[in-house]
Parts: structure tokens; C-alpha cells; sequence
């Protein structure tokens, strides 16, 4: 969208246009392929006549947050009241482009260009009302939407005043930011932007919107990966009253104005399939995964492996595996899609809808300007929104069908379309010197990607290779479907390996795992991050086993630093563990909004532990086996610790992204306090009873 | 079979006339246009889809609606009274005990019809009467505390 196109949409008032370089702020880098700033300009916020402010951003609300904090950021620079923000996202018509809300982004990168904006735009308010008082603008103040003088108390004007009837567009180059003493919203918790509308259920998700004449698609799914359809009978299903089948390609659907029906249409379709038998299953692919990854790289290393197994008197060797596990969120995919005069406009659930629209795009064979995704409240993503075929479907049936069209993907649809976070193997092997110290490193990670693998701790000889990852690039056929992104890609995987081979290493040398860790630690952010944790905890140093069941595990993702304690009672006749309590401890730099970040470090210590006790996709030829709730386990209220979240200050570092971080230590952890409380290690993850009963059994 | 099914929804009179072993859930959201109401697993074992009839929580998706005929069904729409949030509701809000929301609707539906039962649950009646309702946000540790604050704020049993 150019700026002329945006002026014929958006009416009068103040618009500032950011037009700085995004690239530095989206890191083009990390996700190649994507677009990474915006081509012409971003209009960041809109001030009406009626004082409030709009603010237009690309991210995406998914249960996050984001829609406060960065209004927050915001109001703060902007000087007006939290409340007179209105928050527009995901629009690919009203919103500057966008990469994707994914990667903990949306603070550490839209926030500093959300202040900037705020800010210049404050300065062009005080500028005018300068020119109206014909006073000097460094004297005026703003303060919650008004300007004044302080040396003339009946000058007084407000933003809204300022911008009546007017169409303004000025700039005003490099604006100073507030210091954070001056902060007055930042580090404040507001009332949630979306509180209101989610619990009187007026919030509206995809699937909420019903236009006029629509109709409920449900899709023909194949039974496996890599079926092929080779009959169909739709006849019977054609006879349900007021039922229809579209076949556009590959795309079969029964179609209804009510889902249900709909759903009762698809189920009288009578198709056969051809259906491979690859053999493998969720037992054997992790010989698979090491048999068909590509060609390590080297994600780190320093020193020489060969001079530091000369240092070694002891040396470690084990090889960690975890599951497949699916994002599971709670709505699953679903768009609305409508067309109008060669204009596609589809409500989509995705975390990406800049991605989308192309797709659409192409499906349709539209030009890219005649397609509009608006995203409304997403239901969970978690990563696994990041695609969005389901936006192409319905945009398809809707062109097919000539009629608005709903596509809603059952529960058995989102497991089995899911981009699951990749099942992984990580070998590692090390070495102790006799006074204890890390004499090397060296760790082979396959599928699960490099990501926050490098070693933190003061390690003089380590190399970190990765074969393989989560986004893409594997060779055909290394994983059996698809696998993308889960909640901070990489490193529950590498967390998991990594600490719980500390810990190993700890009880070999006798030595307490904390103190362990401390001894070869120099980073200031972790070492304070494991004080501060296990202060909370009450930490007594001993040596594992103990018997009481106590853990720690920490990790870095995206420069948030987490530490996490953790208690487990383990019944050693069922192998069944109830985590008892959970102490975190981050160091996320300024916290925009404390108890958004409390939310976020509660919701990844409660979902953690989903794919640390019971959380793996079974799978048998291509065919999910898990396709719903009763054989999926994900964490319920009797699974609830005592969770303890610990924020540390450090206002001298921006603010970081944290709707990942806090779940990277989760599988780490409770291995390490179930081996402390039963002296059996965990190699693999889910930690399953079966698998703690044989672990104890191994001894 | 089609007929016509009266019953009370959210304290007015309905009739909605269809086939009767459609289930409840998709005739709110679909023929009434009450969509606060979600689909999560469609085979009642995640709870999104949670209404009250009759004081007691049911699985919309898996209550056909014959089985609702004459009696009074209370869904998200009809918690608050205008614009006056019922207590639970407050409590929720208060708490943040939610972050995407997709479950909220069932979360307040079933904690409410434990609240009408039980009007000052413990907190081992809370988990348990909560226990099938699936959150994968991870606010359960904010929902138990809200239910709790609604559970002290309704004093002799208001709700």
C-alpha cells in the first residue's frame, strides 16, 4: 500500500509516517525468504479530532499481550492516556508490512519505532500548539493529550484541538526518547487492551465472523501423509438438503450454511486412497533423523576438543532425544474468505498475515493489491499459525462456490496439519578435569536446529554442530510432515540436552548442581539470574541424589536470561511425578508491563510442562495417531505447581521479547529434580511414567 | 427430526426449529448468531464449548438440542446483566485470567455453574471441578485465583 492509498482510507487528523529503515529492526537475517521492512512508509499512529489515538501495527494478538504493551510504548512517548489507544493489527489493507509475530519480536523490535513515532509525533503537537500560543515549544508541556504553558495557565490546548479538521503530515528528524526515569506507563500494568472483550465473549476470532449468504466448508483429508486419492463418491453426500460439493483440484469440500451439517455432509463422501508404507513411526525415526539429516554446521566453537580431552579425567557421553509435539492451540485453523469485484478479503487466525496475503494471492490468481487479510483476535499460535493454509482454502472455495465460505479445521485437522516442533537427537559428549572444570564440549544436535546452542558457561574447548532445523531446508523425506516453529524454536530441545548433561556432569564431580554451574559461569546476567532464583527457592547445596526432589536448569533465548528451580515428588511404583513448585527468575531488561510478563513466564512454566511429562505426536506410516485431546495430554489444572515468577531489574538494557523464553528451561528442570529425587536420568523427552519406571529400573 | 424446540436463553424465550439431534453448540453459533460460545475439540473434552442449562455445565458440541427443550440455558452472552460484569466475570478481568481468550467463554461458564453448587469451593474442589476445561495459554494458575476472589466476593451465596 502507498501513502496516497492510505490517505483515501484513513481520513482526517495527524498521521506520522516512520519512515526509517526496518531491516536493522526485523532481522532480515534469521528469517531468509521474508520481506523484511516496508516498502514505502509505515503509518504508525493517527491522532483524530475526537483525541484518540490509533496506533496501526502488523503484529498479531494471539493471547501475548502485545496489544497493551505496545500501546504502552506508545502512550508513554506520546504523552497521552493508555486508554485513549486504539490498537488496529494484522490488517494487510490499514497496517505497515510485517514479517510475522513470531521470535518474541513485537516489543524488541516494533517497540523502539512505536516510541520513536510517539515521540516525533509529540513534537509536531507541541510545535503546533507553539505556533498557536506564540510561545517557544522547548517551555510548552504535554501531558495526557493536553499541552500547556507553564509560564501562561490559560494557555491550554489539546492533541484533538490540534488536529481538527485537519490533514497533517510533518516531520521532525530525531526526536530524543524519554530516559526511563521518566517513565510514567512503561513498567505500569494496565488493564489488558482485550480484557473486556474476552470475558463478556464479545472478542472476535476468526471463526466468529458470518457475512451474508456464507457458507461452512469441511475438507477431504487424506488418512496419512503422502496418500493419494484414487476414487471418490460424493453422490450421498450431495443429497443432504442443502448441501454442496465443491471439487477445485485437489480440494474436495462439502459445503452448508451450517458446520455442522456441513460436517455431516463430508462424512457421507465415500473416497479411497493409496497409502504409503514408509515404516516409520515415533519409535524409529530418531535413527531415521540421524541416518537422513544434511551436513552439519558449525553453530560455535572455540579452543580445541583434541587439547581439552587431554585435560579431561572423566568424560560424559549421552545423547538426548525429544518427541514431536504439536502447538495444540485452543481455536484451530480457520479463515473466512469473501469475494467481491476481484477483491478477495479473508479473516484469517495466523501469525503471519503479510505472508498469507501472497498465497491468497497466487491461489486465486488475483494481483497482490486485491487481497485483504485482516486478522481478528487469535486463539493461540504458539508458532504453529505461522502458516496458514486454511486462508487459502476458503479463499478458494469462496472463488469456487461464488459465496463467502468458512473454513474451520476440526481438532483432527490441526493435528494432523500441524507443523509440529521437529522430534531431535543431541549427542554430546565432555569432559571433567579432576578439579572439576569443564575441560570440553562437544555437542551434535540433529533436527532440532543451532539456536541458542552455544555454551554459556566459560568453557575453554567446545564445538557445536547443527545437521538440520526447524525451519526448513531439510532434505525431502527427513521428517515424515511438517515442522516448523514451536515456542522458542531450538532451544527447548538444546535447554533440555544441555543442562540436564550439566547436571551430569555435576553429580559425577560431587559437587552441588548450582554451585557447579556458578564455578564455571562468568556472564554477570546468569549468574545473577541463578542467584536470584534460587534465593527465592531457598536453595541448600548438596549433591544429587538427594532424595528431595529439587532441580535447576537456565538458558538464553533472544537475550532474555532465565533461571528456573523446580521441586517433584516422583511415585516410584506408578513413575508418575506431581511438580510441586516452580520458581523462575528472568532478566529481560525494561519491563514494559510487569504483570503481562508474569502472565507470559506462568503460561510457559504451566505449558512447559506439557511437552516435558506427556506431550509427543504418535505417528505410524504417515498416519497421526493423536487426534484429539483424550490420547494428547496438554496440562490441567491438577498438573498446577506452585509457580513463583522473579523479575530482575535491569533498566539498562531495552526491552526484550518474552513470550518465549520462560519455557526453555522447563524440561531441563524437572529432569534434574527427578533425578535428585530418585537418582534415575531422563534422556528423552516426554518423561513419560513408563519411560521414569524404566529409567529407575536402569538404575 | 425437524421441529421446533422452545427453551430460555439467558432468561428470554427461544425457539429455534431444526433437526433436533443437532448439536447445541452449533445452533447457538450458527442459528442464533451467539458465537461467544467456541468449538475447540468438537467430542466434549476440552471445554470451550461449556453453557450452563439448568444450573448444571454441559458440553454444547455434544448435547443435541432436544435435550434442551423448556429449559433455561445460560451462555457468555448472558453473564453480565447490560453492562454490569457478573462477579466471575470481574474476577477474571481483574486477574488477566486469560491470554488468548479462545477458552475464556467455557472457563467462566463452568466456574460459574461450580460457584452456584458450591458457593465457597476449596481450592482442591476448584482444580477438580475445573479439571477438563483445557487451557493451552497456561492461565490456570490466574483462573483458580479469580475463582477463588468471586468464590469471597459472593458472600451467602449472591450469585
Amino acid at each position: 500500500m502507498r501513502r496516497r492509498d492510505f490517505f483515501a482510507v484513513a481520513g482526517s487528523g495527524l498521521f506520522v509516517f516512520f519512515g526509517a529503515d526496518l531491516d536493522a529492526f526485523q532481522e532480515r537475517g534469521r528469517f531468509p525468504g521474508r520481506q523484511a521492512g516496508p516498502t514505502d512508509f509505515n503509518a504508525y499512529l493517527h491522532i483524530g479530532a475526537d483525541g484518540r489515538v490509533t496506533c496501526f501495527v502488523g503484529k498479531i494478538e494471539m493471547g501475548q499481550g502485545n496489544m497493551t504493551a505496545l500501546a504502552q510504548l506508545l502512550a508513554e512517548e506520546l504523552d497521552v492516556l493508555y486508554d485513549s489507544v486504539d490498537m488496529v493489527m494484522g490488517d494487510t489493507d490499514r497496517c505497515p508490512y510485517d514479517m510475522g509475530t513470531f521470535g518474541s519480536m513485537s516489543v524488541r523490535m516494533v517497540g523502539p519505532v512505536l516510541r520513536a513515532a510517539g515521540a516525533e509525533a509529540r513534537a509536531v503537537l507541541i510545535q503546533m500548539a507553539a505556533e498557536q500560543f506564540h510561545a517557544p515549544p522547548e517551555r510548552l508541556q504535554a501531558k495526557a493529550g493536553v499541552i500547556t504553558d507553564p509560564l501562561a495557565p490559560d494557555k491550554r490546548v489539546t492533541y484533538a484541538q490540534l488536529v481538527q479538521g485537519k490533514r497533517i503530515e510533518r516531520r521532525i528528524e530525531n526526536v530524543p526518547l524519554k530516559p526511563a526515569a521518566a517513565f510514567t506507563i512503561i513498567g505500569t500494568s494496565p488493564q489488558r487492551k482485550d480484557a473486556l472483550e474476552k470475558v463478556t465473549g464479545k472478542a472476535k476470532y476468526a471463526g466468529d465472523f458470518a457475512l451474508p449468504g456464507m457458507l461452512h466448508a469441511r475438507v477431504l483429508r487424506p488418512p496419512a501423509y503422502g496418500a493419494t486419492l484414487t476414487n471418490v463418491d460424493t453422490s450421498a453426500a450431495e443429497k443432504v438438503p442443502g448441501a454442496r460439493v465443491v471439487r477445485e483440484g485437489d480440494l474436495i469440500a462439502a459445503l452448508h450454511e451450517r458446520p455442522d451439517l456441513a460436517d455431516q455432509a463430508l462424512g457421507l463422501i465415500k473416497a479411497q486412497f493409496d497409502r504409503p508404507h514408509d515404516g516409520l513411526n515415533d519409535k524409529n525415526i530418531f535413527d531415521h533423523l540421524l541416518k537422513t539429516a544434511p551436513e552439519p554446521r558449525v553453530v560455535g566453537q572455540g579452543g580445541s576438543i583434541a587439547e581439552g580431552e587431554k585435560l579431561a579425567a572423566a568424560i560424559v557421553d549421552e545423547t538426548y532425544l525429544n518427541s514431536y509435539v504439536a502447538h495444540a492451540p485452543m481455536e484451530t485453523h480457520t479463515a473466512v474468505a469473501s469475494i467481491e469485484n476481484g477483491k478477495a478479503t479473508v479473516w484469517a487466525s495466523t501469525q503471519a498475515p503479510f505472508s498469507v496475503k501472497p498465497q491468497v494471492a497466487q491461489a486465486l490468481g488475483f494481483p497482490q493489491e486485491n487481497v485483504r487479510i485482516i486478522t481478528p483476535y487469535v486463539g493461540g499460535g504458539f508458532g504453529g499459525k505461522v502458516g496458514a493454509s486454511q486462508a487459502v482454502e476458503a479463499a478458494r472455495l469462496a472463488k469456487a462456490a461464488g459465496k463467502p465460505v468458512q473454513v474451520v479445521w476440526d481438532r483432527a485437522d490441526e493435528f494432523f496439519f500441524d507443523t509440529f516442533r521437529p522430534a531431535a537427537v543431541v549427542k554430546i559428549r565432555s569432559g571433567l578435569t579432576a578439579a572439576g572444570k569443564i575441560a570440553f564440549w562437544d555437542a551434535q544436535i540433529y533436527a532440532a536446529g543451532g539456536g541458542e546452542a552455544r555454551p554459556f558457561y566459560d568453557i575453554p574447548n567446545y564445538r557445536t554442530v547443527a545437521a538440520g532445523g526447524w525451519m526448513g531446508g531439510n532434505p525431502p523425506g527427513m521428517h515424515p510432515f511438517g515442522v516448523g516453529a514451536w515456542r522458542a524454536p531450538s532451544a527447548n530441545t538444546n535447554t533440555f540436552a544441555d543442562e540436564s548433561h550439566i547436571d551430569i556432569l555435576a553429580a559425577k564431580a560431587g559437587v552441588d548442581p548450582l554451585e557447579f554451574r556458578l564455578r564455571q559461569l562468568t556472564d554477570p546476567r546468569m549468574r545473577r539470574a541463578l542467584e536470584t532464583a534460587a534465593k527465592q527457592f531457598g536453595w541448600k547445596p548438596a549433591k544429587t541424589p538427594s532424595g528431595r526432589g529439587v532441580g535447576v536448569a537456565c538458558g538464553i533465548y533472544s537475550n532474555v536470561y532465565v533461571a528456573t528451580m523446580a521441586e517433584v515428588a516422583v511415585n516410584k511404583s506408578t513413575g508418575s511425578v506431581q511438580v510441586k513448585r516452580v520458581v523462575t527468575a528472568l532478566d529481560a531488561g525494561i519491563i514494559v508491563d510487569p504483570d503481562g510478563l508474569r502472565q507470559q513466564m506462568e503460561g510457559c512454566i504451566t505449558m512447559g510442562l506439557g511437552y516435558t511429562l506427556t506431550e509427543e505426536v504418535r505417528f505410524q506410516d504417515g498416519e497421526i495417531l493423536d487426534r484429539n485431546f483424550d490420547t494428547y495430554q496438554i496440562p490441567r489444572f491438577s498438573w498446577l505447581p506452585r509457580i513463583e515468577t522473579i523479575i530482575i531489574d535491569n533498566p539498562g538494557l531495552p526491552a526484550q521479547g518474552c513470550g518465549e523464553p520462560p519455557i526453555i528451561t522447563m524440561g531441563a528442570v524437572i529432569a534434574n529434580a527427578i533425578y535428585d529425587a530418585v537418582g534415575a536420568r531422563l534422556l528423552q523427552l516426554p518423561m513419560t511414567p513408563a519411560r521414569i519406571l524404566e529409567a529407575i529400573k536402569r538404575g | 427430526m425437524q421441529r421446533t424446540i422452545s427453551f430460555t436463553l439467558n432468561g428470554k424465550p427461544a425457539r429455534v426449529t431444526t433437526d433436533d439431534e443437532r448439536m447445541l453448540l452449533w445452533v447457538l453459533r450458527s442459528d442464533l448468531g451467539l458465537t461467544g460460545t467456541k468449538f475447540g475439540c468438537g467430542i466434549a473434552l476440552c471445554g470451550a464449548c461449556t453453557v450452563v442449562v439448568d444450573q448444571q455445565a454441559v458440553r454444547s458440541c455434544s448435547v443435541p438440542v432436544k435435550d434442551i427443550a423448556g429449559k433455561h440455558v445460560v451462555t457468555i452472552e448472558g453473564l453480565s446483566d447490560g453492562d454490569k460484569l457478573h462477579p466471575i466475570q470481574q474476577a477474571f478481568l481483574k486477574h488477566h485470567a486469560f491470554q488468548c481468550g479462545y477458552c475464556t467463554s467455557g472457563m467462566l461458564l463452568n466456574a460459574y455453574a461450580l460457584l452456584l453448587k458450591t458457593p465457597k469451593p476449596t481450592r482442591a474442589e476448584i482444580l477438580q471441578h475445573m479439571e477438563d476445561n483445557l487451557c493451552r495459554c497456561g492461565a490456570h494458575v490466574r483462573i483458580v485465583e479469580a475463582i477463588q476472589e468471586a468464590a469471597g466476593a459472593a458472600k451467602g451465596g449472591a450469585l
